[in-house]
């Protein structure tokens, strides 16, 4: 165990950090109220955020492991296909984790 | 007979509309749409208290770390940083590296919807890349105060008691984690459905390819660390979209 004193500051130092980054923003948000940028960026910033952290998951899919990747690729697949086909965000994220467990333990 | 008729049909009106369901409760809304993932959060908990047990460190500290920081990928990283004994200094700038990405979840998410200043610091602290995903992708109007908080507070919820658990049963989950293997995939199928929704909401194919332009050159250039570079350069288009806008809009004025 290190020194409690040590992990104490590290993790003091981590949540400053991250709950100032986290609020910084909102302070900006005030003094852009009302332009026509930050309408823009109401507008395309959540599409862009959850499409690259979309891309970000597929990036971290171990291509050189012994599945090839193969049960994230199906998962995804499912997920894709449950969802144009149903529309309902529960039904095709429970498809596509199912398709992906059951396929890694058939590898 | 005729304003019987009318009278007889305002009264089955009634009726019925005394008879539809009370609406759910802002916990089962936030249940019923975020519950999936609540459960995905937890069992990446789990796999967190479990790396926090099996480095060594007392198993009090996943809950602890996971309770206080709410800030996944960091997290790991500050586990492996701090049974290193890296500097402080190193510390604090990993974590605003993979953290900065959060500078652009406060422009778009709906804070204003949350009421009482205990909340809406609650709703900042927890604004976590699954929190701002889910909510921040719905219209702000349909968001009430305490579905916003129930569905932050499911998230963190579920991640601490997941590492408790990790933490507490590390050893003889260590064994186990195989089975819970593959479960991590629900984060990948949240972000796919939210994308697919958000295209379907609005078909902008600009934005679409730009965050994906973005996120492969990020992860050509800087695998290390792909969301920042992703997030930045999308910011930074989103600008230059902006102002070419401006320009077109002017020119056609």
């Amino acid at each position: 165990m290190p020194e409690p004193g040590y992990v104490a500051v590290a993790l003091g130092v981590a949540i400053a950090i991250t709950v100032t980054l986290r609020a910084l923003p909102f302070f900006v948000k005030g003094a852009l109220a009302g332009s026509s940028l930050l309408d823009d960026i109401g507008r395309w910033m959540p599409i862009g955020a959850v499409a690259i952290l979309a891309l970000y998951c597929v990036s971290r899919i171990d291509f050189g492991a012994t599945t090839h990747g193969l049960p994230e690729l199906a998962g995804i697949a499912a997920t894709v296909g449950v969802h144009a086909w149903r529309r309902n965000a529960v039904l095709s994220i429970v498809a596509g984790t199912v398709v992906c467990v059951a396929v890694t333990h058939l590898m | 007979m005729r304003t019987d008729l009318t009278s007889v049909a305002s009264m089955t009106a009634t009726l019925l509309e005394t008879r539809l369901p009370a609406p759910p409760s802002d916990l089962r809304e936030a249940a019923r749409e975020a519950g999936v993932i609540w459960a995905g959060l937890f069992t990446l908990g789990v796999g967190f208290g479990v790396l926090v047990a099996s480095d060594g460190l007392p198993w009090w500290l996943a809950p602890l770390i996971s309770g206080s920081l709410f800030a996944g990928s960091v997290e790991f990283l500050l586990v492996g940083m701090i049974v290193a004994a890296a500097p402080i200094a190193a510390i604090a700038v990993t974590t605003f590296l993979v953290n900065s990405r959060h500078l652009f979840y406060g422009l778009t998410f709906p804070l204003h919807r949350v009421r009482g200043r205990a909340g809406r610091a609650y709703s900042v602290f927890a604004l976590c890349d699954e929190a701002y995903a889910i909510l921040s992708t719905k219209d702000p109007a349909s968001l009430s105060s305490s579905r916003i908080l129930w569905t932050q507070l499911g998230l963190h919820g579920s991640w601490a008691v997941g590492a408790l658990a990790g933490g507490v049963f590390g050893s003889t989950l260590l064994g186990g984690r195989g089975a819970l293997g593959g479960l991590d995939f629900i984060l990948t199928a949240l972000f796919v459905v939210l994308t697919m929704d958000a295209y379907r909401e609005h078909k902008d194919p600009i934005a679409l390819g730009a965050a994906s332009a973005a996120a492969a050159i990020a992860w050509l250039v800087a695998p290390g660390s792909m969301l920042l570079v992703a997030m930045t350069s999308y910011a930074v288009s989103l600008v230059v979209r902006h102002r070419l806008g401006l320009r077109a809009s002017r020119r056609d004025a």
